[in-house]
C-alpha cells in the first residue's frame, strides 16, 4: 500500500512538472511577452523599446533557465537599472530580491500579478477561500440529492420512479452552468425578484439564502445528474446480487433490504465518482464565479488569463492541477478501503 | 412598436420551421413503416425516450440544413429601429415579425440562433469524429500491446485529463496565438492520424488482393490529403474545404480537449475483448498484431463507441458554448450559441432583456438533451442484444 501511494506520488510530480512547463511555455509566447511589455511600458514604446524591456527583465534568458527561477532551483537574479547601476524590481507594485536568491514557487513566492498590482500570494489564499466556501455548499446540496435521486431509481429498476428519474437526470447533465444559470437568473431573479441576481455581495456582507442559492443551485445541477446516473447503475446491480435475493427470501422487508443490505455496497461506485468530478467542479467554478461575479478562484484564473498575467496563471495552473491529481489519489485509495475485493499492489 | 402577441409568435416560429416539419414528417414515416428492417436505428422508435432523443436531434440537423429558408434576417444585420425589441415586434419597413426579439445590437435574435445551429452542429460532430479516430488509433495499441507503449501513452493521455479544460482553452485559444505556428503543427499531426488509421486499415485487410487494395488507398490518399490541405494549410485547390483561421484554432482546441477521454474507453475495451476467443483464433491463425486490433477487436467495441461517440457530440456541444461564453476563439459577430449567450447574460441585459439568452440557453440545452436521450436509448438497445 505504502509503494503503491509512493508511485502515485512520483508520477503526479511528473505530472505537475510537466504541466507546468506547457504552461510556462504558453504564457511565455512571443505574442504574450509584447503584450505584456506594451502593457508595462509607455503607449508609444516603439520596438527596441520593447525589446529593450523584455531583455532587461530577463525574459530573453534561456526558457529553463527561466523555469528553474520559477520552481526555485535556479537563484533568481536582480534586475539592474543600467544608469545607477542599482538593484530596481521589474514592477513598482512588488519586492523583489535585490540579490540573487532561490526564490521560486518551492520557496512558497508565486511571483508578481501584473493584472491586480500586487503579489500573487496576496490574492490567492482568499480567493480560495471564497471558493472553497461555495464549494462546501455545493457539495452539501449535491452528493446527498444525487445519491438519494439514484437510490431511489436503482433500487426498482424500469418503475415509473425509476423512468421519470432518469430523464430528470439525463435532463440536467444536458444543462451546462451557463444555461442553468441564466435560465434560474432570468426566473428567480429577473422575473420573480426573489433571489439576487449577483453573489457579490455574499464576500463583504457574509453569505445569505438570497445571494447564495442561485451560485449553489446552479453548478449542483449539472453534477447531480452525472452522479445520480452512476449511483442508479451501481444500485441497480447490487440489487440483483445473490445476497439481496437471499435477504428478501429470508422474509426482510423491502425497506430493510435495501439500507442495510445494498446501500453499503452500491455506495462505493459513486464515492469514485463524486472524487473525479472536482475537475468537472473546476470548469463549473469559472463559469458560475463569472456569471454570478463571485470573486474566488474561477474568477482570479478568468482575470489572470484574459490579461495575460503570467505569474497568476501559472499560480491558477499549478493550483488546478494540484487538485485534480490529488482528488485522483484519494479516490482511489479510497476505493481501496471501501472495497475490499480490491488489492492495491 | 407594434407586437403579434403571443399566438402570433408561436405560430409564427412553428410556420417558419416548415422544411424541418416536412423532412421530420418523412423520417419518422419511413422509420415506422420499415421499422423492422432498420435494425437498432428501428428499435430506437420503441421507446418515448428513444422517439424524442433521435427527433430533437433530427430537427436541429434539419434546421441547420435549411438555415437560410427558416431564417427570415441575415444573422448579422442590424436594423437600428429594432433595438432590444420584444419578442413578436414588427419590422416597420418589410413588416417581418422579430419573433424572439432583438438583441443590444439590433439584430434578429431568432435567425441567430438559426444560423448558430448551422455553426455548432458543422464543428461539433466533425470535432467529434476526428478525436473518436484520434482515439481509437492510439487507444488500441496501447490497450493490445499494453507494457511501455501502454505506459507512455497512458501518461500522456492523463496529463491532457488533468489539465483544467478552461485553462487549456485560454492558453489554447487566444488571439496572439495564431502568430504562432502552435496550431498548425497540432493541427498537421491531430488529422494526419485519421489518414494513417484508414490506411493502416485497408492495408492489414487486402494487403494481399492488391486489385482491392489499390482503389481503397488511392482514395484514401486524395480524399484524405485534399481535406487535410483545406483544413491545416487553406490550400485546396478546389475551394470547397476552407476553414477561418479562428475555426481551426477551436477545432484543434476541442479535439485536443476530448480525445483523452475516446483513448481511455477504447484502451479499456480492447483490454477486455483481448480476452475473447476469437482473438486468441485470430492469433493463432497467425494475424498480424493491426489486424486483430482494426479487424477483430474494432468491430466488437462499436456499441459502447457509437453511444460515446453521441454523448461526446453533446459534449462538445457545451465545449463549444463555453468558449463562445468566455469570448474565445469566434468572432464578436458570430452568431454561435455561446456568443448568443454570453451577450444576453450580461446584467442588464438579463434583467431588462431576458429573452436574448433564454432563448439561446433553451436552444443549446435542447440540441445536447436530444444526444443524450439518444445515446441513453441506444445503450438500453445494445444491452439487449
Amino acid at each position: 500500500m505504502i509503494q503503491f501511494i509512493l508511485r502515485r506520488l512520483g508520477v503526479m510530480a511528473l505530472t505537475m512538472l510537466c504541466l507546468s512547463l506547457v504552461v510556462f511555455m504558453f504564457v511565455n509566447l512571443e505574442p504574450n511577452l509584447r503584450k505584456l511589455a506594451i502593457f508595462q511600458t509607455e503607449m508609444r514604446a516603439t520596438d527596441a523599446d520593447l525589446e529593450n524591456w523584455l531583455q532587461r527583465n530577463g525574459y530573453r534568458d534561456n526558457f529553463f533557465l527561466r523555469y528553474g527561477r520559477w520552481i526555485g532551483v535556479v537563484p533568481k537574479q536582480p534586475v539592474v537599472n543600467p544608469e545607477t547601476g542599482e538593484a530596481m524590481p521589474r514592477f513598482r507594485f512588488c519586492d523583489e530580491p535585490t540579490v540573487p536568491t532561490y526564490s521560486g514557487v518551492l520557496q512558497g513566492d508565486f511571483g508578481c500579478s501584473t493584472a491586480f498590482r500586487t503579489t500573487v500570494g496576496d490574492r490567492l489564499p482568499a480567493a480560495l477561500k471564497a471558493t472553497g466556501l461555495l464549494m462546501f455548499w455545493v457539495m452539501l446540496v449535491m452528493v446527498p440529492v444525487s445519491l438519494l435521486v439514484g437510490v431511489l431509481a436503482g433500487m426498482r429498476e424500469g418503475t415509473r420512479l425509476d423512468r421519470t428519474l432518469s430523464v430528470g437526470s439525463i435532463a440536467t447533465t444536458a444543462t451546462p452552468e451557463y444555461v442553468s444559470g441564466i435560465l434560474f437568473t432570468a426566473i428567480f431573479a429577473s422575473w420573480l425578484g426573489w433571489l439576487n441576481g449577483s453573489a457579490a455581495t455574499a464576500l463583504t456582507r457574509g453569505i445569505s439564502f438570497w445571494n447564495f442559492t442561485l451560485p449553489v443551485m446552479t453548478m449542483a445541477i449539472y453534477g447531480i445528474g452525472y452522479i445520480a446516473r452512476m449511483t442508479r447503475a451501481s444500485m441497480a446491480e447490487v440489487m440483483t446480487a445473490q445476497y439481496i435475493r437471499t435477504a428478501r427470501l429470508k422474509g426482510l422487508n423491502f425497506r430493510s433490504v435495501v439500507i442495510k443490505h445494498a446501500l453499503r455496497n452500491a455506495l462505493i461506485a459513486p464515492f469514485t465518482v463524486i472524487m473525479l468530478q472536482f475537475p468537472w467542479l473546476l470548469t463549473g467554478v469559472v463559469v458560475v464565479e463569472s456569471i454570478f461575479n463571485y470573486k474566488g478562484f474561477g474568477w482570479l484564473l478568468v482575470q489572470a488569463a484574459s490579461n495575460n498575467d503570467i505569474d497568476l496563471v501559472l499560480a491558477c495552473g499549478l493550483i488546478s492541477v494540484i487538485v485534480v491529481l490529488a482528488t485522483q489519489l484519494i479516490s482511489d485509495i479510497g476505493y481501496a478501503f471501501l472495497n475490499p475485493r480490491i488489492r492495491v499492489s | 412598436m407594434e407586437t403579434v402577441g403571443i399566438f402570433g409568435i408561436v405560430f409564427g416560429i412553428l410556420l417558419r420551421f416548415w422544411p424541418v416539419w416536412i423532412c421530420l414528417g418523412l423520417i419518422t414515416a419511413l422509420s415506422i413503416v420499415f421499422q423492422s428492417r432498420l435494425g437498432l436505428f428501428g428499435r430506437l422508435f420503441n421507446t418515448g425516450v428513444g422517439t424524442t432523443g433521435v427527433l430533437l436531434c433530427a430537427f436541429w440537423l434539419f434546421t441547420a440544413i435549411f438555415a437560410t429558408w427558416i431564417a427570415p434576417f441575415d444573422p448579422r444585420v442590424q436594423i437600428v429601429v429594432m433595438k432590444n425589441a420584444v419578442p413578436g415586434a414588427i419590422e416597420p419597413e418589410t413588416g417581418i415579425v422579430f419573433l424572439l426579439g432583438g438583441d443590444h445590437l439590433a439584430r434578429d435574435v431568432f435567425s441567430r440562433i438559426i444560423y448558430g445551429a448551422q455553426i455548432v452542429l458543422t464543428i461539433a460532430p466533425a470535432a467529434t469524429m476526428i478525436a473518436l479516430l484520434v482515439g481509437i488509433a492510439l487507444g488500441l495499441p496501447s490497450g493490445y500491446f499494453g507494457g511501455k507503449t501502454d505506459n507512455v501513452l497512458s501518461f500522456l493521455a492523463n496529463l491532457v485529463l488533468a489539465f483544467p479544460v478552461i485553462l487549456l482553452f485560454y492558453l489554447l485559444v487566444t488571439p496572439g496565438i495564431m502568430d504562432t505556428p502552435i496550431p498548425y503543427t497540432m493541427a498537421g499531426v491531430l488529422f494526419l492520424i485519421p489518414i494513417i488509421f484508414f490506411l493502416v486499415l485497408f492495408y492489414t485487410r487486402f494487403k494481399e488482393r492488391s486489385e482491392k487494395l489499390i482503389p481503397y488507398v488511392a482514395i484514401t490518399l486524395v480524399v484524405g490529403f485534399w481535406i487535410y490541405f483545406g483544413l491545416v494549410f487553406d490550400l485546396d485547390p478546389l475551394g470547397i474545404i476552407s476553414i477561418e483561421p479562428n475555426e481551426l484554432n477551436i477545432f484543434v482546441a476541442v479535439v485536443f480537449a476530448s480525445s483523452p477521454g475516446v483513448f481511455r474507453i477504447v484502451r479499456g475495451l480492447v483490454m477486455d475483448i483481448q480476452t475473447r476467443d476469437y482473438v486468441a483464433a485470430a492469433q493463432t491463425r497467425g494475424e498480424t498484431p493491426w489486424y486483430i486490433m482494426l479487424w477483430e477487436i474494432l468491430p466488437n467495441a462499436r456499441g459502447p463507441l457509437i453511444v460515446d461517440a453521441c454523448l461526446r457530440i453533446g459534449y462538445t456541444t457545451i465545449l463549444l458554448g463555453t468558449l463562445g461564453f468566455f469570448g474565445l476563439g469566434m468572432g464578436p459577430e458570430s452568431p454561435d450559441w455561446g456568443t448568443l449567450i454570453k451577450d444576453g447574460s450580461q446584467v442588464a441585459q438579463l434583467r431588462l432583456y431576458y429573452w436574448q439568452g433564454v432563448s439561446a440557453a433553451v436552444a443549446l440545452m435542447s440540441l445536447v438533451l436530444g444526444l443524450n436521450l439518444l445515446a441513453d436509448s441506444l445503450r438500453e438497445e445494445s444491452l439487449r442484444d
